[in-house]
């Protein structure tokens, strides 16, 4: 669901074929009929951005029917806790949750905590405001938000009778999402959404377990978090988390960007989740760990001391010591929302000098193109580092807007130096999939030319900035003066390996490779420069380069590569055992205790401390991991459980609600709140939005259209529209439309058409197809159309960029755009060119009413529904002097 | 290696237990093929691609076929492997798997799919299959090149030379599949070598192991065909009745394929044809009424000059 596997990911779905092999059952629920739908034994459809409706009703016809997994779900979950009785649900208050403040369009979630906890945010924490610039959703990537009074489990009923368990909560929260509403809202046909809610719950429990897959069809939207929370609960109530075959698997949009959220290249995080810092928590490195875990709560983020101290030691070496708070103090500060998003649109505003680019191509992957095109070209330099010329290096000379007069070369400002890239078989290092196992590649062939590897630009910049401020004496200069920066080169391509040796950690003292994070020191004894990682180099073997063939070990291929964290392959396995320590069943066996040797063992490594027996109970005053119990497997959780309702760490509410998407031709059948009520919109003359109800002229774009891949290509085409072999197999940009939608808009197969937005039209090739279906939704018919968005102004193959469509409007906890779904009209024929193309554009925008304001009004209940939330819209712009 | 005793007479068509020793390879390694099991196919036209790469085949231009996903759109001189796609309606399943009976509409004369919603479609499908030479066990393509330029190899495929291949086209009409063709601007004949020179390596062919979910499997063709029919049984059991092979019958028109399939439908759906037959099945047949018009001919024309020295 939300993952056209077979064909964004082949390789990894071979072992679902595999498993169709064996006997297992495939759902594919999608908006259209693809080469993964082909292979599934049910394709079940469903309207784009409607997936929180249709995963909320199998939530209510498991809760309704009784089929929770009942002897997993009181000891493992949250399911028993109570909540604080100033709780309001959605239920209460039409599509909210307590706490929202309209004028600034967040929560408090002070009422969502459990009973008796102490209230939160405290002195030194974020404001609820500012969560949202922070997305402070994805600084939780290893596990749970804090927590603060928890070491103890507050109170509960195991009989999850009380009105204020979170299983009542649950309950009643996802009891209108009927079988009935999930037609009306998705317009998937009941039979087909019972046989799905039929099947799961079949394959779940003792003897059987089941596993979601999704892609970015979940995540690119402005609920997409909440999208992911949704399976989540079905996962959790069903018994499928930390178990063999069970699971959420995520499928990744490209090789290693787990390993690139990890060791991240994102503006709120530093190596392994931990947040970067605020100028909240000040100068001193203790008030920067109380904001990260609370000091009364369970597991191993209670240890996040040593993550950073480890950290900071590796980036400071000698330099930081316990005195100077390790050089705490030199790492920045992030004021406000600097995602990419805010930062092209800074740039468009003037107030970003230079850009580094590497392997992405904004220019046609983001959503709205033309703003990121016009954002490159106000810059003063840009650094591209690709494999290819591809339109984000050359956009100053042909890009769509040279056509329309808006850039014109001879005026564009912006420098670009182009630094041609080594590709993967051209370096060393590792690759981090989706299973966050680590495989070390080596160098295939040597780069041709100037070709380098991205290693070898990062090393080779900071020495020569280093070797320029040697000198320097001023304080603004000292962390890069201080920057340890002694990697082994090998003639002048730095170490791989050695860099990877110290990602996994030394005892500085003795420079014995670390085993693990649960070695990491407080004291600044140890370095690690990503705790998470640690032990990828235990015993001093790159345990990345393990490649001992799947024939010769067992089905968990322990000696393939390397897992974080401890080379755990199933996270939170400890919940694949009975809280005795048993195995749930034979069948599905994993870890289990092992009476006679006192310890945990099984066929994978224990996600648990070895020697902690299942029946153990911390005395009153534990905290952190000894505060753990024996039967409490969420050991990153700040209270040992699988969050079925989230007290705290999310920044749009405590349980996944049904928010039709920014753009939708659809009022909310659910609730009175029409969108996420808290999503970011930015509300710019360059950013409008098609109107959605309950504002007027949703009929001037009164279809869906979503985007995804093609096999043929990859992503932006920066790797695939210069290649032959590839352009040839998928040559030109085209839509998929019904058969029904072409015979209402007079479109012919393999004619012209041209679709468009509030922010641009473009055209594509017309595909009749069987496999777009057009839905019913109560008495109206909706059409949805598909495009591909692999194409591009240059390479052998070319055509308009389906991204230019979409405007930037972006989920609150993580800032991720909503490009999986918006809503357009489609018109047969060519687009129109040059200057005519703008006035085309602009006659839709008049015709519709659009404004800046339009979309903006994002509360649609309440006293204060006619209420424009613009977000931080001009912050800077006014004054073009004062550039960041 | 396999020792057989040389067979003196090469046979034109019907099964043939042998095809590297009917070509006169006396020591050979078993004869070798692909299984192409199109249930699993994802489309992802890996094979094409890796088949290209590893022999330098060049690109056929970027045009958009329409035909579904696919854009290549036949087996040629630059297409050595070739996905078809293929969006059609399911087949009704067995009484039991069937769905609730519905109501069937009015008779229209709408084309399908022309309703006003998604309650008007019938179930659907979208199948896809990787074609390729067929590598038969009587291969029309070799038996008439008149340049010995396509010659059977040790393992039993098919090769042309075209070292040796003079472009005098035969092959091509020789071929029953309309497989192989020759190249624009190049003139002689392409196609699948089934990799020969990775076989020599050691290595299997290029599309077989670049497939992700094993629908191109390569092997000893003995072997490759109890897989098949396994994999049939397999799929009968689990309810898809409309299973079969294509290509893998040593009784039929070809004397059986080195490279076979498993279809879901007609082979005719996917462009195949649904009886090939070797040009040369006919050739005694032919040469037999050739010999009996020439015996005629002669027998008249002797007719009429024994009947001249009639006075």
């Amino acid at each position: 669901m939300g993952s056209n596997m077979a064909e964004a990911h082949p390789v990894g779905f071979q072992w679902v074929v595999e498993a169709k092999r064996r006997g297992a059952k495939i759902f594919h629920i999608d908006p259209r009929f693809t080469r993964t739908s082909a292979l599934a034994h049910e394709y079940v459809p469903l309207r784009a951005g409607s997936d929180i409706a249709f995963l909320g009703g199998v939530v209510n016809y498991i809760l309704s029917n009784d089929l929770a997994f009942r002897d997993y779900v009181v000891p493992y979950t949250n399911a028993s806790f109570l909540i604080d009785d100033n709780y309001l649900d959605t239920e209460d208050l039409d599509g909210l949750f307590s706490g929202y403040d309209a004028e600034t369009a967040s929560y408090d979630p002070a009422s969502w905590r459990y009973e008796g906890a102490p209230a939160m945010p405290e002195a030194g924490d974020r404001p609820p405001a500012e969560a949202k610039q922070h997305a402070t959703g994805d600084q939780h990537g290893s596990g749970g938000a804090k927590l603060e009074g928890v070491s103890m489990n507050p109170p509960a009923d195991p009989t999850l009778e009380h009105p204020r368990s979170v299983y009542q909560i649950l309950k009643r929260h996802f009891a209108r999402y009927t079988p009935e509403m999930v037609e009306d809202v998705c317009g998937t046909p009941k039979e087909q959404f019972l046989e799905v809610c039929k099947a799961w719950t079949a394959n779940s429990g003792r003897e059987r377990t089941a596993a979601v897959v999704y892609a970015v069809g979940w995540t690119q939207h402005t609920v997409g978090v909440q999208y992911i929370r949704t399976a989540a609960i079905i996962q959790l109530l069903l018994g499928n988390m930390g178990r063999p075959g069970g699971g959420i698997m995520a499928m990744r949009g490209h090789a290693s960007i787990q390993g690139s959220t990890d060791i991240p290249t994102l503006f709120n995080l530093l190596p392994g989740y931990l947040p970067m810092p605020s100028p909240h928590e000040g100068r001193i490195l203790e008030d920067y760990v109380s904001s990260v875990r609370g000091d009364k709560q369970k597991g191993f983020w209670r240890n996040a001391d040593t993550y950073i101290v480890s950290l900071l030691k590796e980036y400071w070496g000698d330099a930081a010591t316990p005195d100077n708070q390790f050089c705490f103090d030199y790492l920045p500060r992030i004021t406000g929302d600097h995602g990419t998003y805010r930062t092209a649109m800074d740039m468009v505003d003037g107030n970003v000098f230079g850009y580094f680019l590497l392997g992405q191509n904004p220019g046609v992957g983001s959503a709205h193109g033309r703003l990121q095109r016009l954002g490159m070209a106000n810059l003063d330099w840009m650094v591209v580092r690709d494999l290819a010329m591809i339109e984000s290096a050359t956009f100053w000379k042909d890009s769509p807007e040279i056509e329309t007069g808006e850039i014109v070369p001879e005026e564009c400002r912006t420098e670009v130096f182009f630094f041609p890239a080594a590709s993967h078989v051209e370096k060393e290092g590792t690759f981090t999939q989706t299973q966050r196992m680590l495989q070390w590649r080596e160098k295939a062939v040597e780069p041709k030319g100037d070709q380098r590897s991205d290693l070898w630009f990062f090393y080779h910049l900071g020495r020569r900035l280093k070797e320029r401020l040697a000198a320097s004496t001023r304080d603004r200069d000292r962390p890069l003066v201080d920057l340890w920066w002694d990697y082994d080169v090998h003639g002048d391509e730095p170490s791989a390996d050695h860099v990877l040796r110290r990602i996994s950690g030394q005892d500085i003292a003795t420079g014995r490779q670390l085993s693990g994070y649960m070695e990491l020191k407080a004291d600044g004894s140890t370095l690690s420069g990503c705790w998470i990682y640690s032990g990828v180099y235990a015993d001093g073997v790159n345990q990345a380069n393990r490649k001992k063939p799947h024939d010769e070990q067992d089905d968990y291929a322990l000696e393939w590569g390397w897992v974080w964290p401890y080379n755990r392959r199933i996270l939170y396995n400890r919940a694949s055992a009975d809280p005795a320590g048993k195995p749930w069943s034979e069948r599905k066996k994993c870890v289990w205790w092992d009476e006679e040797k006192g310890e945990w063992t099984g066929l994978d490594v224990p996600d648990f401390e070895k020697t902690k027996p299942p029946t153990y109970v911390p005395p009153d005053d534990a905290v952190g991991v000894e505060a753990l119990r024996g039967d409490d497997p969420f050991i990153m959780q700040a209270d040992g459980k699988g969050w079925l309702f989230v007290p705290s760490g999310l920044v749009d509410g405590p349980l996944p609600a049904h928010y039709e998407a920014h753009e939708s031709p659809v009022r909310n059948p659910i609730y009175g709140q029409q969108g996420n009520p808290t999503r970011k919109v930015y509300a710019r003359f360059d950013n409008p939005s098609n109107p959605s109800p309950p504002e007027p002229h949703t009929e001037v774009f009164p279809f869906i259209f979503t985007t995804s891949r093609l096999t043929e290509h990859h992503t932006a085409g920066g790797m695939s529209r210069w290649l032959p072999y590839l352009s040839e197999l998928q040559p030109e940009m085209f839509v998929e439309v019904s058969p029904e939608l072409a015979r209402e808009q007079g479109l012919e197969h393999l004619g012209w058409a041209t679709i468009v937005t509030s922010r641009a039209a473009i055209e594509a090739r017309v595909m009749v197809t069987d496999r777009m279906k057009p839905l019913r939704l109560r008495e109206r018919t909706v059409h949805q159309v598909w495009l591909p968005y692999h194409w591009g102004s240059v390479g052998l193959v070319t055509g308009d960029p389906a991204n230019d469509l979409f405007g930037v409007s972006l989920d609150p906890n993580v800032l991720i755009q909503e490009s999986k779904v918006a809503t357009c009209d489609v018109q047969p024929g060519r687009r129109p060119r040059g200057k005519q193309l703008l006035e085309f554009v602009e006659g839709y925008r008049r015709r519709a009413g659009i404004t800046v304001e339009t979309g903006s009004h994002i509360t649609t209940v309440g006293p204060r529904a006619d209420n424009a939330h613009i977000e931080n819209a001009h912050d800077g712009a006014t004054d073009g002097e004062g550039r960041q | 290696m396999k020792k057989t005793t040389a067979i003196t007479r090469n046979s034109l068509s019907g099964p043939l237990d042998d095809v590297a020793a009917d070509a006169g390879h006396l020591e050979h390694p078993p004869r070798v093929g692909f299984f192409t099991d199109t249930s699993v196919c994802i489309g992802c036209k890996a094979c094409e691609v890796a088949c290209k790469e590893w022999n330098l085949v060049p690109e056929t231009g970027f045009d958009l076929l329409g035909m579904s996903f696919d854009n290549t759109g036949e087996l040629g001189a630059n297409s050595w492997r070739h996905v078809a796609f293929i969006e059609q309606q399911a087949p009704s399943r067995a009484p039991e798997q069937a769905k609730a009976t519905v109501d069937l509409p009015m008779p229209s004369f709408d084309l399908p799919g022309a309703g006003s919603g998604a309650e008007s479609r019938t179930d659907f499908r979208w199948l896809m299959s990787s074609d390729v030479c067929k590598h038969c066990t009587h291969a029309g393509c070799l038996d008439v090149c008149p340049t010995g330029a396509l010659f059977r190899t040790e393992f039993g495929t098919v090769v042309v030379q075209q070292d040796i291949c003079n472009g005098c086209g035969y092959c091509v009409s020789g071929c029953p599949y309309g497989v192989i063709e020759r190249r624009e601007g190049d003139g002689r004949a392409h196609k699948c070598t089934l990799c020969y020179d990775r076989l020599k390596g050691g290595s299997q062919p290029a599309c077989a192991q670049a497939c992700p979910t094993q629908s191109i499997q390569f092997g000893p063709l003995d072997e490759l065909r109890q897989r098949a029919a396994a994999r049939v049984d397999e799929l009968h059991a689990g309810g898809v009745t409309e299973a079969r092979l294509y290509g893998e019958d040593p009784n039929d028109g070809v004397g059986g394929d080195g490279a076979f399939f498993l279809l879901l439908d007609e082979p005719e759906v996917y462009g195949l044809p649904p009886d090939p037959v070797v040009p040369t099945r006919d050739l005694p047949r032919m040469w037999g009424f050739a010999g009996a018009a020439a015996g005629a001919m002669l027998t008249a024309v002797v007719a009429v000059f024994a009947g001249s020295r009639r006075p």
